[in-house]
């Protein structure tokens, strides 16, 4: 299956920001791919909420193990360097703010950086799964997701209206047009992607978006 | 020495309106045998305390879909379309529960200790209904400790003692919920003498355990 591009951008946007050394718990979906994109020069773990540090890639077809899947499900392999543990340890781990970066998909993200993921009522009620502790442990927490929804809506407003994940917990939005850093005074418009435009990405966000003095492209 | 039984055996006890813990991760260590045998034994009206709803078709998935089940303990419910349709129309009540506050509220039901104070869940849903409490200048969410009648674990392999080794990502709740249940059944995949485990990977000590069935390896 050919990867979106927009996606592509995003993810690879996202595995920039991890620094050396870091351990990073990637949500199911889009977030999944920065494993692809992790940079080469950098140490970097990734946990995975079900049980272990240095989750790896897929398993090969015929070598999976029933006892080793990711976090959706899904047969994987350990890095040299991993280790296995229970659910209670795991959440030790997020929980106790040991996990450096996590990065997560959106519904809808504001103004206050209080974030929307796990719930549109009476459509869709999945269940939180490991969202609402990641997003409150992890000592960073990166946004991946498309700038408008598939009706062409802005997805960051001036305030959440669906059901939140948590409160005032985002500190990174990265979208396929913009990267958009969440601060006290309210969200800093810090790069455009390379197709688009200050005002374009002004226009399509509902929530009032301070300029950077500096606006680079990625 | 534990009980050594059959799934039909080891679940004969749980009664209708039990409630129980079962293991597993979207199945991944799931005792996905006693699991058979608590469908053919018949009970209902249970609780079920589980990470996930499963798939419709295995594992947990399947007391849901047989409508064994009253009220469901669970982080995620997403992979059970089934689970969710019984949700909306009342048939199933389902409390929704982070993973982590799960996991944390049943280590401290097997603990004995009285609550877990927890930032996961302030200003959201998961707060309604509870009692906030400041400590050290931080607000935490007071979750009250989960226990069970029964708890239905997954191990790859144990002794006659009760003592069970679980292999990588499916030690999942099963460690957790050997703790917190009246009555612990592990179902392993390989029953072994004493002094054949080696006790630095002992998983679940045997003091938890009540029954074991050996369920030989399955997929």
């Amino acid at each position: 299956m050919a990867e979106d591009p927009k996606r592509v951008r995003i993810v690879k946007r996202i595995a920039r920001e991890f620094p050396d050394n870091a351990l990073v718990n990637l949500g199911i979906g889009m977030p999944t791919m920065v494993a692809d994109y992790l940079p080469p020069d950098k140490t970097i773990l990734l946990h995975s909420e079900n049980g272990f540090i240095g989750l790896g890639p897929q398993a090969e077809k015929g070598r999976e193990d029933p006892d080793l899947v990711n976090a959706g499900g899904r047969p994987v392999t350990l890095v040299p360097g991993g280790c296995y543990f229970d659910s209670a340890m795991s959440f030790v781990i997020i929980r106790g703010g040991h996990v450096d970066v996590t990065v997560l998909g959106a519904l809808e993200v504001d103004e206050e950086g209080n974030l929307a993921n796990y719930m549109i009522p009476g459509k869709m009620v999945p269940g939180m799964g490991g969202a609402m502790d990641l997003v409150v442990g992890a000592k960073r927490v990166i946004i991946a997701m498309e700038h408008v929804n598939k009706n062409g809506q802005p997805k960051i407003l001036p305030k959440c209206t669906l059901p939140l994940t948590a409160r005032r917990e985002v500190d990174l939005i990265v979208t396929d047009m913009a990267v958009i850093r969440v601060t006290q005074n309210g969200l800093v418009l810090e790069e455009i992607a390379e197709d688009t435009t200050v005002e374009e990405v002004v226009s399509k966000t509902a929530a009032r978006l301070h300029l950077s003095p500096k606006i680079t492209e990625f | 020495m534990k009980r050594i039984c059959s799934p039909e055996e080891a679940v004969r006890n749980i009664h209708d309106g039990a409630s129980l813990m079962i293991g597993g991760f979207m199945c991944c260590g799931q005792p996905l045998r006693l699991i058979d045998a608590l469908l053919a034994q018949g009970s209902k009206g249970l609780t079920v305390i589980c990470n996930d709803a499963g798939f419709p078709d295995r594992g947990v998935g399947k007391l849901i879909v047989a409508g064994r089940v009253k009220t469901l303990i669970a982080s995620h419910i997403g992979l059970n379309a089934v689970a969710g349709a019984k949700m909306g129309s009342g048939e199933l009540a389902v409390e929704l529960v982070p993973q982590g506050t799960l996991a944390e509220r049943i280590r401290c039901g097997g603990a004995g200790l009285g609550g877990v104070l927890t930032p996961t869940g302030l200003g959201t849903e998961v707060e309604k209904g509870k009692r906030t409490v400041k400590m050290e200048g931080a607000t935490f969410l007071l979750e009250a400790p989960l226990r069970a009648d029964f708890a239905l674990v997954k191990a790859n392999a144990a002794d006659r003692y009760g003592n069970a080794f679980i292999a990588k990502s499916a030690k999942n709740f099963n460690a957790v919920m050997a703790t917190a249940a009246r009555h612990t059944i592990v179902e392993a995949d390989e029953l072994v003498a004493a002094g054949d485990l080696d006790p630095e990977r002992v998983a679940v000590p045997g003091v938890f355990v009540n029954d074991i069935v050996q369920g030989g390896t399955h997929g």
